[in-house]
């Protein structure tokens, strides 16, 4: 009698854990994927800004056609990339074309002084900002649902329901060197 | 102390204040009504005043604040740096995107409030933006938005109100003592009421101030801010700009002084700093302390 009830009780402990820590996932995973959606709008907005940065470009500075090639093709590979790495990667080779770009402008006081450009400048740094900020946020979802679901004993419900840790979106390997001082 | 044991304790810090606001003004109301032979009547209409002021405060605070300290909304176009950082603050703690407001006052300052991340508010003076570069504003910006996710915010907002409410009765009782101290027997006996219950108020605002005003609370907001923009030595270099700024921000007041990220009276030391609220409590840490701090992270 006394043992049944312990071992009814025991079962319910261990019913109400599993179903707390599995929502938990749950609601971890949730919250990347968001997190990645919001990574989504970023880069969105950072495709959108580039057709008209380009045009303000060319018409100061028309002969630099390799530079504009550049940055279309990399924009459209951005645009049709559909995983993340191919996402990461892809806004990883915008970044340098857009390197360029702003590099052969330097060339150009007439086209560095003007409104348009200075505004166009201002806003793709923002949306740079915010790519980085959206992908730190996502990254420290990340990393706050792989130690769950690695730490004893939540690895066990983990490993009874499949989930598999995620990935992170990756930096590029400049921005990952920016922190290190230059002599040159 | 964790920010999850931070928020808890903010929010049942509130609803004590709150209830305990309430027993206060009834109390008070039921005085007045016993001079006047009819405490059930004063009771009552004090127990209904002081729950309308309670739940107003707790639905307006933010509007009031606002007004109190003569904010208008900022938009993306005049204001971009100060709203774009916002937005990417919000971004990096998960956090929905606030409302953003700036006071026009070349005194730098800024303040959060609200009832929760939903309903938050970030406001700057017109005198930090000027004065700090993007990456200062956004260790401030990053600190502010911290107060909002630990639910500071709602608590603070209340105490402005709730407190300020609480501080002018006790200042008019105080102006009546001394305006109807030598009356006839009447007037004495109300003035003895009032004098007893003055004796009993300063001390108990001055716990209700404690309770909203907590070095941790600094702290961990300056310590949480640095884990959003990743970069301590800016709010450590923004904070050394605005220590250092000798303006006192007009629209500030002993019932706002501890919302803003920096003690609005801190060089008025003579005059406006000694008066009732300010003068009994420093509202925040030492700064030299916060950028010691943020300067080891």
């Amino acid at each position: 009698m006394n043992i049944t009830v312990i071992l009814i009780g025991v079962l319910v402990l261990f019913v109400v854990y599993l179903v707390a820590t599995y929502n938990g996932f749950i609601v971890l995973k949730a919250r990347i994927k968001e997190a990645f959606s919001g990574i989504d709008v970023q880069l969105k907005r950072r495709v959108d800004l580039i057709p008209n940065l380009v045009e303000t470009v060319k018409g100061y500075a028309k002969h630099e056609k390799e530079v504009f090639e550049n940055v279309t093709k990399a924009r459209s590979a951005l645009m049709n990339a559909s995983s993340n790495e191919d996402k990461a990667g892809a806004n990883n080779m915008l970044t340098g074309a857009l390197k360029s770009l702003f590099a052969i402008a330097e060339a150009y006081p007439d086209l560095k002084a003007s409104d348009n450009f200075k505004d166009l400048q201002r806003q793709l740094e923002d949306t740079e900002d915010k790519i980085a900020y959206s992908r730190q946020f996502l990254n420290s979802n990340v990393l706050d649902y792989n130690t769950k679901i690695q730490t004893f004993p939540n690895s066990l419900v983990a490993n009874m329901f499949n989930f598999a840790p995620e990935s992170f979106f990756a930096a590029t390997e400049e921005e990952k060197k920016e922190v290190k001082v230059k002599f040159s | 102390m964790t920010i999850h044991n931070q928020i808890s304790s903010n929010k049942v810090r509130t609803y004590f204040i709150m209830f305990f606001f309430i027993a206060f003004i009834s109390f008070f109301f039921y005085l007045i009504g016993k001079y006047f032979g009819d405490s059930q009547f004063y009771f009552v209409f004090g127990i209904l005043f002081s729950i309308m002021m309670s739940f107003g405060s707790y639905f307006y605070s933010d509007k009031i604040v606002l007004a109190m300290s003569g904010a208008k909304p900022a938009d993306k176009k005049d204001f971009f740096d100060l709203y774009t950082v916002t937005e990417n603050m919000a971004i990096a703690d998960g956090l929905p995107m606030p409302k953003v407001y700036v006071i026009e006052d070349p005194a730098m300052n800024a303040f959060a409030t609200g009832r929760d991340p939903q309903h938050a508010v970030v406001c700057a003076t017109t005198g930090i933006l000027e004065k700090l570069n993007r990456a200062e504003l956004e260790g401030v910006i990053a600190h502010e938005l911290s107060h909002v996710k630990n639910f500071d915010i709602r608590l603070m907002g209340i105490v402005t109100v709730l407190v300020g409410t609480v501080a002018f009765v006790a200042d008019w009782i105080t102006r009546s003592l001394l305006w109807g101290g030598d009356d006839d027997n009447t007037g004495g006996k109300l003035g003895m009421i009032f004098f007893i219950l003055f004796l009993f108020i300063t001390p108990l605002i001055a716990t209700l101030i404690q309770l909203a005003v907590s070095r941790r609370r600094e702290y961990l907001a300056d310590a949480s801010g640095a884990l959003l923009n990743r970069n301590p030595d800016a709010l450590a270099s923004a904070l050394e700009k605005i220590s250092g700024d000798t303006l006192i921000l007009k629209t500030a007041s002993n019932a706002t002084a501890h919302l803003f990220i920096e003690n609005p009276f801190k060089k008025d030391k003579g005059s406006k700093a000694k008066s009732f609220l300010a003068g009994l409590f420093s509202t925040h840490p030492p700064v030299e302390e916060r950028i010691k701090l943020l300067r080891e992270m």
